[in-house]
């Protein structure tokens, strides 16, 4: 009884993330399989990075070894401050820039990138702390980045990414051809 | 009597000669003699005409009174401005002296109408009865409630470049006349037209004071298309006074035009501008008359009881979101009692579109726009408030008043020291059991690193701000629900206190009860201010 009133509310009530922002994915980012990342936009237009439920790092019980914001030699994402309403002084990125690498315990390393054009305000410092939040709960606190679209371009920079339903059928397509091999 | 010294001849000769109106002459003889400005600008002119020419060689004239009588009636109709106008006059300086020893001068008969090169008309065709009875009648239409009066003037910027074109004109007749007399001593324009005006308009509008400061202005404001350019050549000579700013037509504002004139030399003035200026065609246009009564200040404290209303207006890319809003329900009534233009509202903080405010309320401020209306009684202003109360069940105000403009900046005093107290309903993923909750009725003063939630981000700086929840009280629901009360620092943000908004607020409820929280409702229980007053029957 308990049991069934706990589902009932679960799926009943919309989270957070559904309340307030549109899921947008990226599939097999840059050809890697399975690389997708999951942009949550809310509706003031501000843009969190975050790993698609599919991503491998999320697969097969892997553990994380090392999260490194330093994407070059010359270039670290935790070096990034804005200041002001305007959000001055934040690094600026394209669809294809790196925010960081994450390593698996099996030596796998994975590229995140930032999948839209803006404004980088912050990067996560927490899961540099405790990774397995990223494992745990990776479109909420286990967020990568948080960017922050050009006012007028924040309609257009969804328009490369896929929507829900068009990744569900992504995901489809993926489950059915690994059945098939 | 003019209050004229033989020393103010040549200035009186000169300037009528260039074409300026007698009350322009009787300004650049800096005489501060209000009764001169007051009457009629045409017997002024005949005064000053005899004036110089009482040391002429005097001849009777049995023709000269017949002459001066044509001469009147024919005033009014002709408004032309021949080339050989100035010639004539400076001819016409000896003139006929009348039997009782008065001298009139012998003028083309289109003379006396001819527009000044001075005021362009101001001091001439909108300076008398007639005119303060049309602005009177325009200010007694818009039915305002005002003691007293202020009466601004605003004219075109060209008046400074072609006042100080006269000056250069009869500088040296002035010094002779006194050397410490500066352009300054010059009566303004602006001056001799309150000086004629105000009393006129005051007694147009039965007695009311027409003072220099009052909370009730009337401006009266003229243009002179045809002359503006005069203007122009300012911009070559000093191109820093006029930089282009954003909400101003145009770059020749007066306060640009008069520092350029501040800083030209007379030699430079003289080789861009005649001196004295040249003859307009027509004469000024007078805008229609402004009527401005300074902000009047509401207060109050309002409720409100609905989760689908946001505090104002709620506008996304244009369109509109919602029906209605706090501040447009309470406006709405207001503005009708004081006749007012518009309103700007204020408040000890906000709630979001659906959070209920309850208890005694948030304390707001209104500054109502050019209020026609300004006194309303105590009683009145009970009414006011029944009538908002009985527009909407959506919300309730209480000690609806009048505060002054300095009184609503208490709302805002140490906004940040306030308290605030929230009952919240949580959302719980795990199953709870009332034991479960006890933990958190003995916490106290637990200091909040809040990031600037992700819902504001876009408009505030992101920035970790530290707010303390002083006490939390608990009230079990069911398995996943339950009432959260808080006591706050005024600035935290709740929502986020309970979803964790990413991990972004810590400590949070996530945290707190070890399993995902979220929040369905939330209602303000106070705002803890002490302002606005509690009003009593
Ligand atoms: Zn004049």
């Amino acid at each position: 009884m308990d049991n069934e009133e706990c589902k009932d509310t679960q799926d009943k009530a919309p989270s957070v993330v559904d309340r307030y922002y549109t899921r947008w994915y990226r599939a097999d980012m840059k050809g890697k399989p399975c690389e997708d990342h999951c942009i949550l936009q809310h509706s003031n237009r501000i843009c969190v990075v975050t790993l698609a439920e599919s991503h491998p790092i999320l697969q097969n019980g892997r553990q994380i070894k090392s999260i490194n914001y330093q994407i070059s030699n010359g270039c670290s994402r935790l070096n990034n401050k804005v200041s002001g309403k305007s959000k001055r002084g934040g690094q600026f990125l394209t669809d294809f820039a790196p925010l960081c690498r994450i390593t698996c315990t099996d030596e796998n390393e994975y590229t995140i990138y930032s999948c839209i054009r803006g404004r980088l305000l912050e990067v996560n410092e927490a899961i540099l702390e405790t990774p397995s939040l990223l494992l745990q709960k990776p479109s909420t606190d286990g967020y990568i980045a948080v960017i922050l679209p050009k006012f007028e371009e924040s309609k257009s920079i969804t328009e490369n990414l896929l929507s829900r339903e068009e990744f569900e059928k992504v995901l489809a397509k993926r489950a059915a051809s690994s059945q098939l091999s | 009597m003019l209050p004229l010294k033989e020393k103010d001849k040549p200035v009186v000769q000169k300037l009528l000669a260039a074409g300026c109106c007698s009350r322009c002459v009787l300004r650049f003889c800096c005489t501060s003699v209000q009764a001169a400005f007051r009457q009629p600008e045409q017997e002024t002119l005949k005064e000053l005409q005899a004036f110089i020419n009482n040391n002429e060689i005097v001849q009777d004239s049995p023709d000269s009174t017949e002459e001066t009588k044509s001469h009147d009636a024919s005033g009014s109709e002709t408004r032309g401005d021949p080339p050989s106008k100035r010639a004539k006059l400076e001819h016409c300086a000896s003139g006929d002296a009348s039997k009782d020893g008065t001298v009139t001068v012998e003028m083309q008969e289109d003379e006396e109408s001819h527009v000044c090169v001075a005021c362009l008309g101001v001091l001439q065709e909108f300076c008398d009865v007639t005119r303060a009875i049309k602005i009177a009648a325009a200010v007694k239409a818009e039915q305002y409630e005002f003691d007293s009066l202020v009466l601004s003037v605003s004219l075109p910027p060209q008046l400074c470049v072609r006042e100080h074109s006269c000056w250069l004109h009869v500088k040296k007749e002035v010094r002779e006349k006194c050397m410490s007399l500066s352009e300054d001593d010059v009566i303004q324009v602006k001056e001799a037209f309150k000086w004629v005006m105000q009393g006129l308009i005051a007694k147009e509008l039965g007695g009311v004071a027409v003072v220099t400061k009052s909370l009730f202005e009337v401006g009266v404001e003229f243009s002179h298309p045809e002359t503006d350019s005069d203007c122009y050549f300012l911009a070559s000579t000093c191109p820093n006074c006029f930089k282009p700013t954003k909400n101003k037509q145009s770059v020749f504002t007066r306060m640009a035009v008069v520092k350029a004139l501040d800083k030209i030399s007379d030699f430079a003035f003289l080789k861009h501008y005649p001196s004295p200026p040249a003859r307009p065609s027509r004469h000024c246009v007078q805008q229609d008359v402004q009527c401005l009564h300074v902000s009047l200040f509401i207060a109050g404290r309002y409720n409100k009881f609905c989760r689908s209303l946001p505090q104002t207006p709620w506008v996304i890319d244009g369109q509109r979101r919602m029906e209605s809003s706090v501040e447009e329900l309470i406006a709405a009534p207001i503005l009708v009692t004081f006749r007012a233009d518009g309103f700007n509202f204020s408040s000890s903080g906000r709630e979001d579109v659906d959070v209920r405010t309850l208890g005694n309320g948030r304390p707001f401020a209104m500054e109502l726009l050019n209020p026609h209306r300004s006194r309303v009684s105590k009683v009145e202003m009970k009414q006011l408030q029944e009538t908002i109360n009985a527009s909407s069940d959506k919300i309730r105000v209480r000690d609806l008043q009048i505060v002054t403009r300095e009184a609503t900046s208490r709302m805002k005093e140490g906004e940040e020291e306030k308290t605030k107290s929230y009952t919240a309903l949580v959302w719980t993923h795990k199953a709870i059991q009332r034991e479960d909750l006890s933990f958190m009725d003995d916490i106290k003063d637990l200091t909040l690193n809040q990031k600037t939630p992700l819902r504001v981000l876009h408009r505030r700086a992101l920035a970790v701000r530290q707010r303390v929840i002083h006490s939390m009280s608990t009230r079990f629901v069911d398995a996943h629900h339950f009432y959260l009360g808080l006591k706050t620092q005024a600035g935290t943000y709740i929502k986020e206190f309970v979803h964790g908004d990413f991990g972004r607020t810590q400590p949070n409820m996530c945290e707190l009860l070890k399993t995902d929280t979220d929040i369905l409702e939330l209602d303000v229980e106070s705002v803890d201010v002490d302002w606005p007053p509690t009003v009593t029957d």
